[in-house]
């Protein structure tokens, strides 16, 4: 038995308000990464074993999605307990999507309990989007009203009720942001709201226009905001340019330029060109001022996220 | 109703005015709705209230209304009902990710605030919505929570939201309202 799960609860590091890996990379000022775990379809833990795996041996933390796309697979919970067992670092992934402050509070408590120490506060996609377009949307919270209930849970040591909690939850925690889609002008203020909501590292959507993110970063940088929030800039590779166009078209809120699917139309082995592309807007996003780190989401392409990270060479300067 | 609920964004700043003059109204009739009883005029408050809102807003009378801090769009027609800005889905061009037809009611509330006098009221963190308080008049939750700013909690638990976000207390008192709710203007409360 892995002793993760046993450790008694004890406060966190001088400075930190978590037993986080990934706040203790982050604070140190190292480049960090974060890699999404594309969920199963199944209720064998071996199947989470395996998809975290090529993901374990170069990431910080794992991110447990929350059926993202509001599509139905083992829920975010459920991963992250496993994971914490086996010793990885997860993210607990909450969308407000499917459940409302009754149940997300004690969620929060469990997972805490059971030894995530990261938590990232979603929206979530509309239901319509999803495998089950006829479900309920609860959207009780919003990313920022769950953000400052977590907060106010672990920093007050009291529900939203005002019932107080014993031992609060460590966590650290994180809210994501979409740099390139409308409203543009907004989107850093909308980045200054969740700093202010309790947000203390960031992830962002998938970033495939540089020009356009570094214009958001310059504005962040301008409002102070990266002194006060560690923002991990989200990448991933494409699978071919059809693939990269069913994207664009069908999951809400990813943009990708025309240049970088002209790029995949070109290319002879699009595969390839996919993981050189990831790995060049790696070396591009490290080179942003402000960016602490990069969050990788291969879809399907799980295998691939190890050789990504150590072709990038971004881990070149960690002992590890 | 869509057109109206634009040219309301439109002019955010001049309903802005209005709303400021029709607040200090309401907050001037603190002692006087007080006498009369808050629980006997909540109902006909409430459905002029409707009418008039529903015209000019889509308003879905949540009961804890925020137009000043949303540029007069109001964030209860966001299919995703969110109360602190456009979530990450938002087409090209500004359309809802739900309602493609539609225009982001956050991306036009950015807009609309950015006319208004107090358009940075936008960047307070508002609480959830309390279910329970759906159907009843926001109008006269200002009017009770205004004048009543000072007054002493009763209720441990509301006190707890009010203090989890001070902003939206001192700029929408009645998205985390403290004042005394008269039974009428509360669910399942008899």
């Amino acid at each position: 038995m892995d002793h993760t799960i046993s450790q008694p609860y004890s406060a966190p590091p001088e400075g930190h308000v978590s037993h986080s890996r990934l706040e203790r990379v982050l604070r140190s000022g190292r480049f960090a990464i974060t890699a999404e775990l594309n969920p199963p379809d199944s209720a064998d833990p071996a199947d989470v074993y395996e998809a975290a795996r090529p993901l374990g041996e170069v990431a910080d933390a794992i991110n447990a999605t929350d059926a993202s796309g509001a599509n139905c697979h083992m829920s975010s919970i459920g991963i992250s307990a496993l994971l914490t067992r086996a010793g990885y670092s997860p993210v607990y992934q909450i969308s407000c999507r499917d459940r409302n402050r009754i149940a997300i509070q004690g969620d929060v408590l469990g997972a805490a309990a059971m030894g995530v120490s990261n938590v990232l506060c979603l929206t979530g996609d509309g239901v319509g989007v999803g495998d089950q377009p006829g479900a309920k949307p609860v959207f009780d919270f919003d990313s920022l009203s769950l953000l400052r209930t977590i907060k106010t849970m672990r920093d007050e040591r009291r529900f939203l009720s005002g019932r107080t909690i014993k031992n609060p939850p460590q966590l650290f925690l994180g809210a994501a942001e979409n740099p390139c889609i409308p409203p543009y002008d907004w989107r850093p203020e909308r980045l200054a709201k969740k700093v202010e909501a309790g947000a203390e590292y960031i992830q962002t959507n998938y970033i495939y226009d540089v020009p356009l993110f570094e214009k958001f970063m310059a504005r962040v940088r301008d409002l102070g905001l990266d002194k006060k929030v560690y923002i991990l800039a989200g990448v991933g590779p494409l699978a071919s340019a059809r693939a990269a166009r069913w994207m664009r078209s069908n999951v809400p809120g990813i943009h990708v330029p025309d240049a970088v699917i002209d790029r995949m139309e070109k290319a002879e082995k699009p595969g390839k060109e996919g993981k050189k592309i990831c790995i060049e807007l790696i070396q591009q996003m490290r080179e942003i001022a402000g960016v602490s780190g990069v969050h990788v989401m291969a879809y399907r392409k799980e295998h691939e996220v190890s050789a990504i990270i150590r072709e990038s060479g971004v881990l070149a300067s960690r002992k590890r | 109703m869509y057109r109206i609920r634009l040219f309301a964004i439109r002019h955010s700043r001049s309903f802005e005015w209005i709303y400021k003059r029709l607040e200090s109204v309401m907050v001037a009739l603190d002692p006087v709705l007080a006498k009369i009883g808050y629980d006997r005029v909540e109902r006909p408050v409430a459905f002029v209230e409707k009418c008039v809102k529903t015209v000019l807003f889509d308003c879905k009378m949540c009961g804890q209304c925020v137009l000043s801090s949303t540029g007069m769009s109001c964030p209860m027609n966001c299919p995703k009902q969110l109360r602190n800005g456009p979530c990450g889905g938002v087409r090209p061009g500004g359309f809802c990710e739900v309602k493609p037809d539609m225009k982001c009611v956050w991306a036009l509330a950015w807009d609309g605030a950015s006319r208004m006098k107090g358009g940075a009221q936008i960047h307070t963190v508002l609480p959830p919505v309390e279910r329970n308080l759906e159907g009843s008049s926001s109008w006269l939750r200002v009017s009770r929570e205004k004048a009543a700013h000072l007054r002493e909690a009763r209720e441990k638990r509301r006190t707890a939201i009010a203090d989890a976000f001070p902003d939206a207390r001192a700029n929408e008192p009645s998205a985390a309202p403290l004042a005394e709710e008269p039974a009428q203007a509360v669910k399942g409360s008899k």
